[in-house]
Parts: C-alpha cells; sequence; structure tokens
C-alpha cells in the first residue's frame, strides 16, 4: 500500500474547458519541430542539415560537453528547414514527416538481463535518452552522475493536466519494462501517484516505492515529491521521468525502436471538443487542433496555462510538454477594473467580491490585472508554496544574483515551475518564472 | 467608455515631459490596462496593488466617517450640553475640517511621488493612496494645514524616496509624517489644546475648557473622566481617526478578511499589549500611592480602547513593508509593538502616547527579526547536508 503524504498549500485554478476522458489518435503531422531552447543544460550542435533524410531515433542534435549525447528525431522524414537567429544561435529544426514512420532499430533486449551500465548505453545511443531530467537545476540529465534516485512522477495537478489512467492505458507492458529497467539506474526508485487513482500497472511493480499525494496543486509537482520523500542536498542529484516516459524506455527494450508518442490534453475555451489526444513532440499544433481551433483571438499554449510556452498555429508541441492549452486573449482596457466590486473577477484574496461564488469556474483571460511594483505584500506566496522554503527572500537572492545566498535558501530544491502559482497570485505583478529560470542556469553554469 | 480611452489616447504627452508621468497614472487610474501576459503563467489574479491599496482605504472609511462626526461633536459639545452626535452639523463641521487636511496631504504627497516616478522613469507607485488617507486620520484636529504638507513632504521624501520608493522603506511612512510634526511642531502635536476643533476659541468662550485626552488625565492625575465603554464607541477626543475602537475594527475585520492586512501582526500586538498591561497590574500593588499607581492599576483592557493602540495596532503595525516579513517574525515583531506602546505610554513623560515610537522602534528592528528567523530555516538545510 502507498503511504500517502497530503499537500495542504495551493489550489487548483478552476478553468472552463477541461478535457473528457476520450482519446483520439491525431494524424500524422506533415511537420515536426524541435526547440533546441528546450534541452537545458545540453548546448545542443546540429547533427543533420537541411535536405537530410532520418529515421526516427536517428540524431537531430548532440551535446557540445559529450557527442555521445543526442536528441533523436521523433519521426522519419527529410530536414527541411534549420532556422537561426542572430549570431548563428539554433531556434528550430523541422522535419518533413513520411506518411507512415520508419524506425531506427537498436535491438529487443530485457532490461532485467542488463546491468546499469547496459541499460545506459542503450537509452543514450538511442536517445530516448534525452527524456531524463534532472535535480538539481531542473536540466537535461548527465549519465555519468550517480544519482541518489529517479523520481517517476504519475501525477500532474496542473490545470486541464491529462489523466495519468488514459495515458497509460493499454501501455501497460511498457511501463512496467521501463520501470524495469529504471530501478536498475540507482538505488532508489519512487514512483508518485495521485491519492485515490488505482492502476493495476502500480500495483504489479516490485522493488519501486510508491507514494501517493493528494491535495490540490503543485502537488503533482516533482519538487514537492523531492521535498517530502527525500529532500535534495547540495552535491547530490535526482534524476526525474514522468510516467509516459516511462513507457517510451519500455518501448524502446520491447521493440528496439525510439518511440516518443505520448497523450497530451487538448483544453481550454479556444476548442469545440476539450479531450486527450496522442501526439508526437513537435507535432505541428494545427495537426494536433484539427478544425477544432476556434480562432484568432484565443492565445494557443504549449504546455499548461501556468508554465507553458506561447505559440503559433504552425509551431510545434515543445519536447517536455504534455498539454496544449487555450485561453481567450485579454488586451482589452478594463475601466475602473480595479475600483468596482469585480463579482466575476477571479482572485485568490477576497478583495473582490467573486469570493461570493467559490466553486464557479472562471473564464479566465491572460490580462495582467495591473502593472508590475515593487514587492508590497509579503506572506502572500505562503498560501501557494508547500516548501520549506522563503520564497521572497529566495527571490531577492536571485535578483542581487549571490549565490551562496541561493544554496542556503534552497534553490537546488525548486525549479521554475514551483513559483508558478506565487506569479499568478502576486500582486506586485513580478515575472517570477524567468527569474528562477535565469538564476538556476547561472549557478549551473558557475558549478559546473 | 470606450470614447474616454480614445481621448486619453489622442492627448497623451511626449514621454520626455514630466506630464507623461501624471497622464499614465491617470490613465491607469481610469482603466487596468489591456497587457496581456508574456513571461511565465498565463493567466494571473485579479488583485493588483491599487486594489490593494483601495482595499484599505475601504477598511479606513468607518473610522474616517465616524472621526467627521466625531470632531463636529467634541467641538460643539462644549457649545451646549444637550448635542447629539449622529448630526449633520457635526458632519459638516468635522468634513469642512478634514477634508482639506486630506486635500492637502494629497497633493503634496503625490506630486513629490510624480516628479520622482518621472526622473526614475517608472510609474507612479500607489502605496501613497493609503499613506495620503493614514497621515490626516493620525493628526490632531486642530494642526495647521501647512505643518500638514511639510510633514507629508518630509515622510515621502526622507522616509520613502530616498530608499527607493514604494516597497523599499524601513520606516512607515505615515508615521514618520505624525513623528515629523511631533518633534518639529510639539506644541502643535500634544497638550490640551489641539485635540479638539477651535479649542483656543472654545477656551475662550466656554469656562473650564478642558481639551486633555484621556490618556493625558491619565498621565496627570492616574484616572480619567471618559468611560471605557465611551472610549470603545469613540466619544472622547484624540487623533481625528483613533478614537472609535468599534469604527477601527471594522476596518480590521475587513482588512483579515479580504487577506490584506495581517491577522498575525493584529492579534500579537494585542497580546503584547495586554502582557504590558498585566506586568504593570502585578507590579502596581507595590508601589507608593500616587497617579503612577493608580494608572498602572487599570485594567489591561481598558488601554486597548483609549488613546490610539487600536488604530496602531489595525492600520500602523501591519504595513506590509515595514512590518517584518516572515510570517513567524510576524509574530514577534507584533508582540514586542505590543509591549513597548504601553511600556511607552505609561512612562513617558513628555508624550502620554507610545504607539508612533512603539512602530517605529520596531520597524527598524524588523530586518533583524527577518534575519534570525530566515536563518533558522539555512541552518536547518545545512544540518541535513550533513547527516
Amino acid at each position: 500500500m502507498a503511504t500517502v503524504h497530503r499537500v495542504r498549500k495551493g489550489f487548483d485554478l478552476k478553468l472552463v474547458g477541461s478535457p473528457s476522458e476520450e482519446l483520439s489518435h491525431s494524424a500524422m503531422p506533415q511537420r515536426v519541430t524541435l526547440y533546441p531552447d528546450d534541452f537545458k543544460g545540453f548546448f545542443p550542435k546540429l547533427s543533420v542539415k537541411e535536405g537530410d533524410r532520418v529515421l526516427a531515433g536517428d540524431p537531430l542534435f548532440y551535446s557540445k560537453k559529450d557527442a555521445a549525447l543526442v536528441v533523436p528525431s521523433p519521426v522519419s522524414g527529410t530536414v527541411s528547414k534549420v532556422a537561426r537567429g542572430e549570431k548563428r544561435v539554433l531556434h528550430f529544426v523541422e522535419i518533413e514527416a513520411d506518411a507512415a514512420i520508419s524506425y531506427k532499430n537498436f535491438g529487443t533486449s530485457d532490461p532485467s538481463a542488463l546491468d546499469r551500465a547496459g541499460i545506459l548505453e542503450k537509452l543514450v545511443q538511442s536517445g530516448v535518452w534525452s527524456l531524463f531530467q534532472m535535480r538539481p537545476y531542473g536540466i537535461m540529465a548527465q549519465p555519468s552522475d550517480q544519482p541518489k534516485a529517479v523520481f517517476v512522477n504519475a501525477m500532474d495537478t496542473a490545470p486541464h493536466a491529462p489523466l495519468v489512467q488514459v495515458q497509460l492505458k493499454g501501455r501497460e507492458q511498457a511501463f512496467a519494462t521501463g520501470m524495469e529497467a529504471i530501478k536498475k539506474l540507482s538505488d532508489r526508485t519512487v514512483l508518485s501517484v495521485r491519492d485515490g487513482v488505482s492502476m493495476p500497472a502500480f500495483d504489479a511493480l516490485q522493488g519501486v516505492e510508491i507514494h501517493a499525494f493528494s491535495g490540490p496543486h503543485p502537488s503533482g509537482n516533482t519538487s514537492v515529491h523531492i521535498q517530502t520523500i527525500s529532500p535534495l542536498n547540495k552535491g547530490e542529484v535526482i534524476w526525474t521521468l514522468t510516467a509516459q516516459d516511462v513507457c517510451s524506455i519500455g518501448s524502446l527494450f520491447l521493440t528496439g525502436e525510439c518511440r516518443l508518442d505520448r497523450v497530451i490534453s487538448v483544453s481550454g475555451e479556444g476548442v469545440n471538443t476539450p479531450k486527450h489526444v496522442s501526439v508526437l513532440p513537435g507535432a505541428a499544433v494545427s495537426s494536433i487542433l484539427a478544425n477544432d481551433f476556434k480562432g484568432e483571438s484565443f492565445r494557443i499554449i504549449s504546455g499548461n496555462v501556468l508554465t507553458g510556452k506561447h505559440i503559433g498555429l504552425n509551431d510545434g508541441l515543445h519536447f517536455y510538454h504534455h498539454q496544449v492549452a487555450t485561453l481567450p486573449e485579454g488586451d482589452q482596457p478594463d475601466f475602473l477594473g480595479w475600483l468596482l466590486p469585480g463579482f466575476g473577477k477571479f482572485s485568490l484574496s477576497r478583495t473582490f467580491f467573486s469570493w461570493l461564488t467559490p466553486n464557479k469556474t472562471f473564464a479566465l483571460n491572460t490580462n495582467m490585472h495591473g502593472e508590475q511594483r515593487n514587492f508590497v505584500m509579503t506572506g502572500q506566496y505562503d498560501r501557494v508554496f508547500p516548501f520549506d522554503i522563503y520564497p521572497v527572500q529566495l527571490l531577492k537572492a536571485m535578483w542581487a544574483g549571490d549565490i551562496d545566498k541561493m544554496e542556503q535558501l534552497g534553490i537546488y530544491e525548486i525549479v521554475e515551475e514551483d513559483f508558478a502559482l506565487c506569479e499568478v497570485i502576486c500582486t506586485s505583478k513580478q515575472p517570477l518564472q524567468e527569474l528562477v529560470r535565469e538564476a538556476l542556469d547561472t549557478v549551473y553554469t558557475e558549478m559546473n | 467608455m470606450k470614447f474616454l480611452h480614445n481621448f486619453l489616447d489622442k492627448v497623451r504627452p511626449a514621454e520626455s515631459s514630466p506630464l507623461y508621468t501624471l497622464h499614465n497614472a491617470i490613465e491607469t487610474f481610469l482603466f487596468v490596462p489591456g497587457h496581456t501576459t508574456h513571461s511565465g503563467a498565463h493567466v494571473r489574479d485579479a488583485i493588483d496593488l491599487k486594489r490593494t491599496m483601495f482595499t484599505v482605504i475601504i477598511a479606513l472609511l468607518p473610522a474616517l466617517v465616524f472621526g467627521m462626526f466625531n470632531a463636529g461633536y467634541q467641538h460643539y459639545k462644549w457649545l451646549s450640553p444637550e448635542v447629539a452626535f449622529w448630526t449633520m452639523d457635526n458632519l459638516v463641521y468635522g468634513a469642512l475640517r478634514i477634508l482639506p487636511m486630506i486635500t492637502v496631504t494629497y497633493v503634496a504627497g503625490l506630486s513629490i511621488e510624480i516628479y520622482f516616478a518621472f526622473i526614475n522613469k517608472h510609474a507612479v507607485n500607489e502605496g501613497f493612496l493609503v499613506s495620503g488617507m493614514l497621515i490626516p486620520l493620525i493628526m490632531p484636529i486642530d494642526i495647521p494645514l501647512w505643518m500638514v504638507a511639510v510633514s507629508t513632504a518630509f515622510a515621502v521624501l526622507f522616509g520613502k524616496e530616498v530608499f527607493g520608493g514604494t516597497g523599499m522603506n524601513i520606516l512607515n511612512p505615515a508615521l514618520t509624517a505624525r513623528a515629523f510634526a511631533f518633534f518639529a511642531y510639539p506644541t502643535y502635536m500634544s497638550g490640551d489644546k489641539v485635540w479638539i476643533g477651535d479649542s483656543a476659541e472654545l477656551a475662550q468662550k466656554v469656562d473650564g475648557f478642558s481639551g486633555a485626552t484621556a490618556l493625558g488625565q491619565y498621565a496627570t492625575s492616574g484616572t480619567t473622566t471618559y468611560s471605557a465603554w465611551d472610549a470603545f464607541l469613540g466619544f472622547i477626543p484624540g487623533s481625528i481617526g483613533e478614537t472609535s475602537t468599534l469604527a477601527i475594527l471594522i476596518g480590521a475585520a475587513y482588512l483579515i478578511y479580504s487577506g490584506v492586512g495581517s491577522w498575525k501582526i493584529m492579534v500579537s500586538g494585542t497580546l503584547g499589549a495586554l502582557t504590558m498591561a498585566f506586568i504593570f497590574n502585578a507590579v502596581a500593588g507595590s508601589m507608593d500611592p500616587g497617579p503612577m499607581r493608580e494608572y498602572m492599576s487599570i485594567p489591561p483592557h481598558f488601554h486597548l480602547v483609549f488613546g490610539s493602540a487600536a488604530f496602531a495596532l489595525v492600520f500602523m503595525a501591519t504595513d506590509p513593508v515595514s512590518a517584518a516579513h516572515t510570517e513567524t517574525g510576524k509574530w514577534i515583531y507584533g508582540f514586542m509593538i505590543g509591549l513597548m506602546g504601553i511600556l511607552i505610554r505609561v512612562f513617558n513623560p513628555a508624550y502620554p502616547e507610545g504607539w508612533m515610537l512603539a512602530i517605529l522602534l520596531m520597524n527598524t528592528f524588523a530586518p533583524l527579526i527577518d534575519y534570525y528567523v530566515v536563518d533558522s530555516n539555512i541552518q536547518k538545510r545545512l544540518k541535513r547536508a550533513k547527516i
């Protein structure tokens, strides 16, 4: 039986347009786009040039620091565009996809018969390794590290997050095989699940610690799980994965192929039928939304509304994202908006009279609802920040660029997504996630 | 409202002009801008600093309106003993005295704020919306308007802008204004002749006129002619907004409910005040008889309804910028203000009220309190790393 942990701080944003459990398979995308910027700490160099033919599993990028580390192509096709910006910074690589995917074969094997080195070699060689991320820093993991644990996250609590029950349905065997391989990588393998969700795929696992979490978002954030189960100290490393990544790892051993397809949720006011869709990373959003998108006045977000990226209809789903969310743009000025009672305004504080209707789902838009100011309010973040960390003090250390202070105040225990709710409720409208990412990058560069 | 927005667009001054800052302040006052999110979370809470400050203004309204009635009541009471409280005459008298003070405060403070916003190239911060309302409420009714203006200017310049503006100040700006007025013009800020409107005129007209506050009486004789119930309701002389504990409690309830004011500071401050008063009660028994012994033996809850205890704990100590920033720190900070407030009130020979000094003192200690609270978190992390 899983240990249950209750997270008390946080809140669930009640947005309209939540996805149904219906799962549809998106049509084969004509175009797949990969963004080097998604792979933090990887410093990608191109392995291909325009016009090259690639198979699914062929490397597109390799790491400047370790040429053996690669990011694989999710599809087979022709490299149609390599976009560079100023100073030849790589923006994206676009592949014209074949109508049917041909996979590069890395050979099947039974993970229980392999040792740690053998498993790592296969993961790295096939590029499936690119799914592994590490703490601290929230960047791509390095196979040379000896992590104290691997954390597999099977619960996403972000608004309109895809349901793990839908994601893993029919992929139980791949999941079990993947977990078998992951177990060999460290002394401790932790699977975190939402309290109350039971699945045969979880029950059958041996040698894996299962921890259940209840409570509002961010109870599904991996940082919360790590802090609760095995807090990260300076010098320690933890590798992190999502449950779907485990299926891709399992598929590699079962089929010998690099299969990165995943189930994502498509949600929000901007689509007619919010649901789950099976897609490939990098797939053009136009192919994912098909003809379901309502049009210009809506913003398309790769990822969830708290942490995602604003993208266009022709852009691709970012590599680590499991959602396409839509929101109405809120670019209209609001007459005396701060002064009127505001019965329909969303606020976690009770300064607007929307507290009269606490269970309402809100049709939120992308308006800032005010301008950026210095910090004035205190203790505000504590309501949504379930860490043993003083958030404002840590943020101020980040502004000051004081690495010693950041270390002392716990920068290794968080990544930018943990500050998303703080950013939502911030009275002073401070850009927190941007700041946290920059600070993590700075500390990483200084330390390595 | 489209035409208004279009009009504002049309008359927008050049960015190099100070009028641009003023225009921007007016425009964002009338319209929450149509800016959309461009980094981080895509949705945002409707709350902003304007709304936060406006919430405090709403919380101050009961005390302000009561203060207007009371200003008239305290004045007319000496002319005819039978005068009622809730009369139009009282309100008009109070409004005619208090509204000019509010106007002067806002004009003096906001013009400096706008000037600094212009030279520092940022938007006008909303902090002064509240400071500008607090300053008149903690002044005696008889203070000349120019003193209010000078005190306000001093507070905004040296209490706030030299530190970098709203959010960066160490001392509570409203209390800085009061402290300035108190030390610069002591005869207009203390004594028996300032708490009732037109005291000088009344003293000539009415035999036996006394404008002493309840605390003034306590300090000289160890007893007061006002009942605690009158003090709770607010029918006593004092600074404009401080007299009615009830009106302040209504404001406190709204501040706490809306999540804008820290209940921790209010509660711990009250506990601190009661603790000090209990200590005085306990030692009073072994003292020589006299006014001081009498004063020290008054029941602790009396201390909360007389003077500015309630106003200070609800509206002054809770200023988030100058208070302790950590939640644990807030308990300590509030409690110390409570202790110091009563200690200074009872033992300060120069002025029979202690909250202004207690809060300003603890403002300077708040960063130290936070330092130790945060340090304990750091130590915990270091300890864990060794194991």
